[in-house]
């Protein structure tokens, strides 16, 4: 226990580094973008933009900029939102980062669950017409975009059967049902592929022999034997995705009147809104090296070979 | 002494894109209570297949066609896959060949052997435990309570072998089927692991079927041995004569083969030629290519078994009654002379 907390002590100092070179990096990638944030606005006469750019230290030399900005992020103060009627940006964010992450992680639940399940049924019956039904989801799941599913979706559910609402944000766990389900296809896709794969060769190892030879009936062993090691290369895949969805979808998003980040974080580099974006891009950065972390401990939790240096040799 | 298993003409064939290969081609042998058997021969002669169709854990691809398994009087060959679950690991239990890969990586080794018994038994998951830490102190783990929760990855070689070993007896199986158990273990870890069959054979009365190309292993562990080549049993006898009476070419060419601190020549015999193509096996004796000892006939008809004494039988023509005399080799006479010297038998083809 003590090696754990020592090891994870050690990775939270690394993740802090790497975000304050995602912070840097994304700081003077921004400056070099063209245009600045009122730019677009053409009422603006070219006395009142100095006078805006001032307000926000945009005139000072970017060097100093940059230094302001860092001071501000460890004391929290993500800055205000240039173009939405001057809100702090925090709050912009977590007013908006519910909906998504909600989303994502139901859509990556459900999707991972359905895939493993998918997965391991197409591995036991290998070859079989069930097999090839298991494929084709799969491959369907993943070549047609999520929005072609949630037009189809709310074509079905809310206009054909109106069983579900077409695009309301208002209705609580009912609102989620579609867009989860859209979301969770190409989760449901890709770990259906890698279950279907990692089993097929899981189930021909000696282990699974020997747990037959014990008497175990074939379900029994792939899911206690054969799961818990075709596990391994799914997690790998699992935590990029798990934030690519949690981070919203566009597209999904404003299908689903969803009032999610992903709209948010295009409209916000759309106007230069500086303060947005570096926000943003940190809460994506923050959340992706959580999950990494996140990951590498499941690892261990799932195969004891690699468990982070807390396994100790008897 | 009793009967336990009782193997029948048994035919079996896999379906390959080549074709069909005939894999067994007419096994028949007895297992007696609390004896072991060796089931010796090359690689692709038949005897893990033999062993598997026991335990029904042939490949998708693979086909009984004929035959019978009578244990304890019940013919193995009809049991439904819910049936045969019942027998597997509680009646007939099974050691595999490679330690570093028959256990399961994931699971800690005090669940993976209780999980036999837990199956088979109604205990909790407390009692499976407890047995499973005894049985573990038998098989010659030290501080067994402490490595309950270790992963295999945390044992050497030998010792997985003996987890594999305590896996198999942890229902006190009837017969168990050790599959080369020793073959990928160094030598003196072989020495200690058989060392333990033996002992542990003692101790729960079980019977043994040992497979293994290694005959120095054989002469140490089995009773009785029967030999196979090109999925038949060609000699099948005691230990002591198959090792110093054998009769069948193949059974003299493996027994040649084999290194002894009596030899004189440095050189090592090896068997001529290769194992014979089981999608076109041969239609007289699937050895005749590679005897120097073959006749005519052999290339005809198959032979059948002859009887050498009531324990041992050889399905060679050099048997039959009017089958000219041979000399085998000189490993062979060696040993010939040495089992004369034993039982006193007179052995006509060395006058």
């Amino acid at each position: 226990m003590k090696n754990f907390l020592k090891y994870l002590l050690k990775r939270i100092f690394f993740m802090l580094i790497t975000l304050w070179l995602i912070a840097t990096v994304t700081f003077f990638l921004m400056k070099f973008l063209p245009g600045s944030p009122y730019v677009n606005q053409e009422k603006l006469s070219p006395e009142q933009i100095a006078i805006l750019n001032k307000q926000a230290g945009l005139d000072r030399p970017v060097i100093e900029q940059y230094g302001i900005y860092l001071k501000n992020i460890v004391q929290g103060d993500f800055g205000t939102s240039f173009q939405f009627k001057n809100q702090p940006v925090a709050k912009l964010l977590v007013d908006r980062i519910g909906p998504s992450v909600q989303l994502g992680v139901q859509a990556i639940i459900l999707g991972t669950l359905m895939g493993i399940l998918l997965g391991v049924i197409a591995a036991m019956r290998q070859n079989t017409w069930v097999d090839t039904v298991a494929t084709l989801v799969a491959i369907l799941g993943r070549s047609i975009p999520n929005f072609v599913f949630a037009v189809l979706l709310q074509l079905l559910f809310a206009i054909k059967w109106q069983v579900l609402p077409i695009a309301k944000w208002d209705q609580g766990f009912i609102s989620t049902i579609l867009p989860t389900v859209a979301l969770a296809m190409s989760p449901l896709a890709d770990s259906a592929r890698f279950i279907r794969t990692e089993m097929v060769e899981v189930l021909g190892s000696d282990y699974i022999e020997l747990a037959r030879a014990k008497g175990l009936s074939y379900w029994q062993v792939a899911f206690k034997h054969g799961l818990r090691n075709s596990l391994i290369p799914l997690i790998t895949l699992l935590g990029p995705l798990a934030v690519s969805l949690m981070t919203g979808s566009l597209v999904v998003e404003n299908i689903f009147a969803i009032p999610g980040i992903g709209e948010q974080f295009v409209k916000s580099i759309l106007t230069n809104d500086y303060p947005t974006i570096m926000a943003v891009t940190l809460l994506f950065s923050t959340m992706l090296v959580v999950v990494i972390l996140i990951v590498d401990i499941l690892y261990g939790l799932v195969d004891p070979r690699i468990r982070v240096s807390g396994g100790s040799e008897t | 002494m009793k009967k336990i298993l009782e193997v029948d003409d048994l035919h079996i064939s896999f379906d390959t894109f080549a074709g069909k290969v005939q894999a067994i081609r007419g096994v028949s042998f007895d297992l007696y209570k609390g004896e072991t058997l060796a089931i010796v021969g090359e690689s692709g002669s038949g005897k893990s297949v033999t062993t598997r169709t026991i335990m029904r854990l042939l490949a998708n691809n693979g086909h009984i066609d004929q035959g019978k398994i009578l244990f304890k009087g019940e013919d193995l060959v009809h049991k439904t896959e819910r049936e045969m679950q019942k027998i597997r690991g509680k009646e007939i239990a099974m050691i595999f060949q490679d330690p570093m890969t028959s256990l399961d990586p994931t699971m800690n080794i005090g669940n993976q052997v209780a999980e036999s018994l837990r199956k088979h038994k109604k205990v909790s998951k407390k009692e499976a435990l407890a047995s499973a830490l005894e049985l573990l102190k038998l098989v010659g783990i030290p501080n067994a309570e402490q490595r309950l929760k270790n992963y295999p990855h945390q044992f050497s070689g030998g010792q997985r072998q003996r987890i594999v070993i305590a896996i198999a007896l942890i229902c006190y199986p009837e017969i168990l089927i050790a599959d080369e158990p020793t073959t990928a273990l160094d030598v003196t870890i072989q020495a200690q692991i058989i060392e333990l069959m033996k002992e542990i054979q003692q101790k729960i009365q079980t019977s043994i079927i040992f497979i293994t190309h290694d005959l120095g292993v054989v002469a140490n562990v089995a009773d009785r041995v029967a030999v196979m080549y090109g999925g038949r049993i060609i000699e099948v006898g005691t230990s002591d004569e198959i090792f110093y009476h054998p009769q069948h070419p193949y059974t003299w060419g493996l027994l040649s083969s084999m290194p002894t601190l009596e030899m004189e020549e440095n050189e090592l015999y090896a068997i001529p030629g290769s194992p014979p193509d089981l999608l076109d096996p041969p239609k007289g004796d699937a050895f005749y290519p590679r005897n120097e000892y073959a006749l005519k006939i052999d290339t005809l008809e198959a032979p059948p078994f002859f009887e050498v004494s009531p324990t041992h039988q050889a399905a060679t023509w050099l048997l039959a009654p009017h089958a000219p005399k041979v000399t085998p080799p000189k490993e062979i006479v060696r040993r010939w002379r040495l089992y004369e010297q034993k039982t006193g038998l007179k052995q006509t083809a060395l006058n």
